[in-house]
């Protein structure tokens, strides 16, 4: 067992969400919900982070945004598209502007559909990439040994 | 006693040969060998008397109290001479009422009495004698680099007048042995004269009309503290019928009400040497000079002949604050001395807070220490003056070791405003990491200065001293923000600058390490320092050993100063952390310039500023304050003990 | 001798103030939780949350900032040691300064913009509660006759009857010390905050689980700070000395739940006008009557 899975703290990010996915992240937080009973915190900088959270599809503007918090994540991390924007760029996705979803510009772990998300959707997304996280991190203990 | 008289006569000596020489290898050549002639010398001196009590020599010359008066003149000529040229009034009165009064003394009063133990030496005599040997001259080898280049930034075909310089440091330096030796009250306010005038030629040194500006102002006040001196030696003459300091002492601890007058007036003296408010301007002023100028005035020299005087006084000031039949006149010069002290440590440190350029901060935190010095001498219990003479010694190291660096720092990135040594841990490594240790020493346990304020703080409650405790507790606070914050400019580090420290001259090296070598052994030597050199003068006026610390909190303290010594020159700078990027917020474009991408795809710079907190802390807040109280104590301290004097009304 | 004594305390100290630490902190985020509505973490979840900290993978913004938060570290468990092997209180005071100055160094040396906030608050959170905290001690001193903790076993009453008023001041301040809202101005333990993590935006992995462990054990440290103001003679007092750091540290956790974060004129000035008042008149009291 790694201690990943115990103490996930996670980063959001809104990139052109209508900000009906940003409510139901914080809904998760929320004393209904309390995801901090699995641990889970939310943290505003992506050094701290080990889930990234993005709602709302990537565009020409924010792609580098999106690549730089993931960049700055420290290893072992994992990549969740919450809400349907954020899974395939949804009913934006022949905006002008829009490239499409977040797995455009960075590796997505876990896709947690809806629109909005609703928040058992995302803590199930959380729960699923929690498995995923402790595997990078199983593998990283033992890149570390074998250094 | 042929130590004492070669350590005074040996650097006037060098000076008049500096004087003479124009050749600049010349110059090095003299000025390294005899500094470290002196520095030998001193210490040899030290070594040799480790430990002893009040050593009286017994010389006795009519020539040489002939030699101070004309020296006297000299220096009254001197004075009178640059303020008629340069219009100064004041100047020219003071110096008058003081070449009169001197010699009037001289040749009334003075002439019937004879001290027959012109020198002396105690434990307080050998540390200063220490601080000045190998501190001050330690200063004169830096000056040989740092000189070459602030002539080099001279505008051409300007004057050499370097050899004015050099021999004036020397005659300082030979100044300041006469003071911390001569029991013979009329030399030592010779050398005290001397220092003044001095620090007078070396702060109008660049000739600008600042320099000349405060060059006057720091006379005019000095020679305000001059004839307070006089009036000293005025009153121990006709009242008292002696010149010895051993014997005014003496007098002065078994019936301080007696005394109050000259005492306070010794004690002014003091503390407009040692820049006390209200005459802390002098010693920002003095700032204009060149920097090797700055580091002799703070650290070895001049405000060290002011605390010096308050030291040794410490003793009558404490006997008259607990005195049953003097009541509050023989406590007066006691009082007078605690206020002023502790309102200027609070109140400079306070104004250190709101400061950006180093020199200056620098000044502020001088005048802050040399005020903890003085309330200490005020108090004057054994364990205050123990606290005082440690005060004394690394305030003296650690203060001219960052002079030293702040001056070379100045003349390699152009700057001495602290927000543009941004990034100099990279930029000058070796001299960032002297700079850290220096101002750790200032401020921080386990170095000497904040293991002397701890002993401070004890002495301060021990006695009672409610006021001093107070100001104490909210100095220190200060003191924790204005040096903290400068720290940590030093210490950022991003991407790779230029490293411009390749051509600082051997010579800067020569003494910054010197310095620091110092502040680490003194610091880490704390205990033995304190069983050798400072409890044997304790013990030599008090006959009680005063110290509060225990000695094993003294190692401990010395433990962890090694360990931060060694982190700080050789734990940093190694780990085999992959190197990442600072967060910025978005699209960072230049990480080592902080520059990120904008709303308008445009770049803009991220800067951060340290906090100066103008509104609470200004000068123009704080200053005044400080003036009128200060002012007040002093006026009020006066006139209570020259109305109630018994015979000179 | 007394060097044997500090080292083995700060052995010991070094062993258990993480495991007390991290026990306060969970039962911190637990009882938080709690006035929230919620349910909470479980209590060793400051635990879990450092053991990943270690995990992750090794990267760092210079080569400085984790030998400064090291110093931190070590000094903050020599500051303990000193306090709870019964050595000098003013002594443990200074180390601890030692230790959060070497915390601004690292937050300072990062030259992140928020890390260089962070650490210019902190200086100013240290200038501010730094009088307080000499008041306590030499007000202990003034009280008990003596600087060393371990003096306080050998009294007839505990030092709370005589400056009780310092003890008031003391609580203003430890609200500072602890990081707690509405003081939490250099790096806060919620969520969101203008300066991202203040301090220790650009700490990670490793360095962070320092961070972390070093505030588990200043809090154990200050609480035994909370405590001494309770200890005499009577052995039991220890038991007294527990239940009052318990109830505030619950008052602690009671106030950083209800207030909102003040701005820095507000902490300066309120800090030192509390010291101000409950130092300087209980020292005063206790130097003249």
């Amino acid at each position: 067992m790694t201690y990943a899975t115990k103490s996930p703290w996670v980063i959001h990010y809104d990139g052109s969400s209508c900000n009906g996915c940003d409510i139901e992240v914080l809904a998760a937080l929320c004393p209904g919900y309390d995801v901090e009973r699995f641990g889970i915190i939310n943290t505003g900088n992506p050094k701290h982070a080990d889930i990234f959270l993005v709602t709302g599809s990537v565009n020409e503007q924010n792609i580098k945004v999106v690549q730089e918090i993931y960049d700055q994540m420290v290893e072992p991390k994992v990549v969740v598209a919450c809400g349907i924007c954020a899974c395939s760029a949804g009913i934006f996705h022949d905006c002008y502007n829009v490239i499409g979803g977040v797995d455009k510009a960075i590796p997505v772990d876990v896709y947690a559909p809806g629109c909005a998300v609703r928040p058992e959707a995302i803590i199930d997304a959380v729960v699923q990439a929690l498995g995923i996280l402790e595997e990078k991190s199983k593998a990283l203990q033992a890149q570390k040994k074998g250094a | 006693m042929a130590m004492l008289g070669f350590l005074i006569l040996f650097p006037l000596v060098v000076a008049a040969v500096l004087l003479a020489v124009r050749n600049n290898q010349a110059r090095k050549a003299i000025v390294g060998v005899s500094a470290a002639v002196i520095g030998v010398a001193s210490i040899w001196l030290v070594v040799a008397y480790m430990g002893a009590p009040w050593v009286s020599f017994e010389f006795y010359s009519p020539v040489a109290d002939y030699v101070c008066s004309a020296v006297g003149v000299l220096v009254a000529a001197a004075i009178l001479y640059y303020g008629v040229r340069y219009k100064n009034v004041w100047a020219c009165v003071l110096a008058a009422v003081q070449v009169v009064g001197a010699l009037v003394f001289e040749f009334a009063f003075a002439h019937g009495i004879a001290v027959t133990e012109g020198l002396y030496l105690d434990s307080l005599s050998l540390l200063m004698a220490f601080i000045i040997g190998v501190v001050g001259s330690g200063i004169c080898v830096y000056a040989l680099g740092y000189m070459e280049d602030f002539q080099a930034h001279e505008p051409e075909g300007a004057k050499d007048r370097r050899p004015v310089f050099f021999a004036l440091m020397f005659v300082f330096l030979s100044a300041m042995f006469l003071i911390v030796f001569s029991n013979n009250m009329v030399w030592l306010f010779t050398g005290w004269e001397v220092t003044t005038v001095c620090s007078f030629l070396l702060i109008a040194y660049t000739r600008t009309e600042e320099a000349i500006k405060n060059a006057f102002r720091q006379i005019i006040m000095n020679l305000a503290g001059g004839i307070a001196f006089l009036v000293a030696l005025y009153v121990m003459a006709i009242q008292f019928g002696t010149l010895s300091f051993l014997d005014f002492l003496v007098i002065g601890i078994q019936n301080p009400a007696l005394v109050a007058l000259p005492v306070c007036a010794l004690a002014f003296a003091g503390l407009t040497k040692a820049a006390q408010m209200p005459f802390h301007t002098w010693l920002l002023g003095a700032m204009v000079a060149p920097t090797p100028t700055s580091a002799l005035l703070h650290s070895s020299t001049m405000v060290k002949a002011g605390v010096f005087l308050l030291v040794k006084l410490a003793p009558v000031m404490y006997a008259g604050t607990i005195s049953a039949q003097g009541g509050f006149l023989a406590a007066t010069p006691g009082l007078m001395v605690i206020l002023v002290g502790g309102l200027t440590f609070a109140l400079c440190s306070f104004m250190a807070v709101s400061q950006t350029n180093a020199k200056r901060v620098l000044a502020y935190s001088t005048i802050a220490n040399l005020g903890l010095i003085t309330a200490c001498a005020g108090v004057g219990t054994p364990e205050a003056v123990w606290a005082a003479l440690f005060l004394i010694l690394f305030h003296a190291i650690a203060k001219s070791l960052l002079f030293l660096c702040v001056g070379t720092a100045e003349h390699h990135i152009g700057s001495r405003d602290i927000e543009d040594m941004d990034l100099l841990f990279e930029r000058m490594p070796r001299l960032a990491r002297f700079m850290m240790l220096g101002i750790m020493c200032m401020f921080i346990a386990p170095f000497g200065m904040l293991v002397a304020k701890w002993a401070t703080l004890v002495s301060f409650v021990d006695t009672g001293q409610v006021a001093l405790i107070v100001i104490l507790a909210f100095g220190s606070a200060a003191t924790f923000m204005f040096w903290a914050k400068w720290l940590g400019k030093l210490s950022g580090i991003a991407g790779e600058p230029k490293n411009v420290e390749m051509t600082v001259h051997r010579s800067e090296w020569t003494s910054i390490m010197l310095m620091a070598v110092l502040a680490v052994l003194a610091c880490i030597g704390l205990p033995l320092l304190s069983y050798f050199v400072v409890e044997p003068y304790v013990v030599s006026v008090y006959g009680v050993v005063g110290q509060d610390i225990a000695a094993d909190n003294l190692w401990i303290a010395s433990i962890a100063v090694a360990i931060v010594v060694i982190v700080l020159f050789a734990g940093l700078g190694r780990t085999k952390a992959k190197k990442v990027d600072v967060y910025l917020a978005g699209v960072g474009r230049d990480n080592a310039g902080r520059t990120f991408q904008n709303s308008l795809s445009g770049e803009t710079q991220a800067t951060a500023r340290n906090w100066y907190l103008e509104g609470i802390f200004g000068e123009k807040r704080i200053a005044p304050i400080g003036t009128v109280m200060c002012s007040l104590v002093i006026i009020v301290a006066f006139a209570a003990s020259a109305v109630a004097l018994p015979g000179l009304f | 001798m007394s060097f044997l004594i500090v080292l083995i305390g700060t052995l010991a100290f070094a062993v258990l103030a993480p495991v007390v630490g991290c026990l306060l902190a969970g039962l911190d985020r637990k009882i938080s939780a709690r006035m929230q509505g919620r349910v909470g973490p479980p209590l060793l979840q400051p635990y879990y949350d450092v053991r990943k900290l270690i995990e992750k993978d090794n990267v760092s913004v210079n080569s400085t900032e984790g030998v400064y938060v090291t110093c931190a570290l070590v000094f903050t468990l020599l500051a303990g040691g000193i306090f709870f092997s019964g050595g000098n209180l003013l002594m443990c005071v200074f180390v601890v300064t030692l230790s959060g100055l070497f915390f601004i160094v690292a937050a300072y040396s990062t030259r992140s913009p928020y890390a260089e906030i962070g650490a210019n608050r902190e200086t100013l959170q240290v200038m501010a509660y730094e009088p307080m905290v000499l008041f306590m001690a030499v007000a202990f001193y003034m009280a008990s006759g003596t600087f060393d903790v371990g003096g306080a076993f050998a009294l007839d009453a505990p030092v709370i009857t005589t400056i009780w008023l310092v003890f008031l001041g003391f609580l203003f301040v430890l609200t500072i010390k602890l990081r707690k809202s509405p003081f939490d101005l250099s790096m806060s333990h919620h969520a969101h905050q203008e300066i991202v993590r203040g301090m220790t935006t650009e700490m990670s992995g490793k360095t962070l689980a320092k961070v972390e462990v070093m505030h588990w054990c200043e809090n154990v440290l200050f609480m035994g700070w909370v405590g001494l103001f309770f200890v005499w003679g009577n052995p039991l007092s220890v038991v007294l000395a527990i239940v009052v750091v318990l109830a505030v540290y619950f008052l602690e956790i009671w106030i950083d739940n209800n207030f909102a974060r003040v701005k820095w004129q507000a902490l300066l000035k309120s800090a030192w006008l509390v010291a101000l008042v409950a130092g300087g008149v209980n020292v005063a009291v206790l130097a003249f009557v």
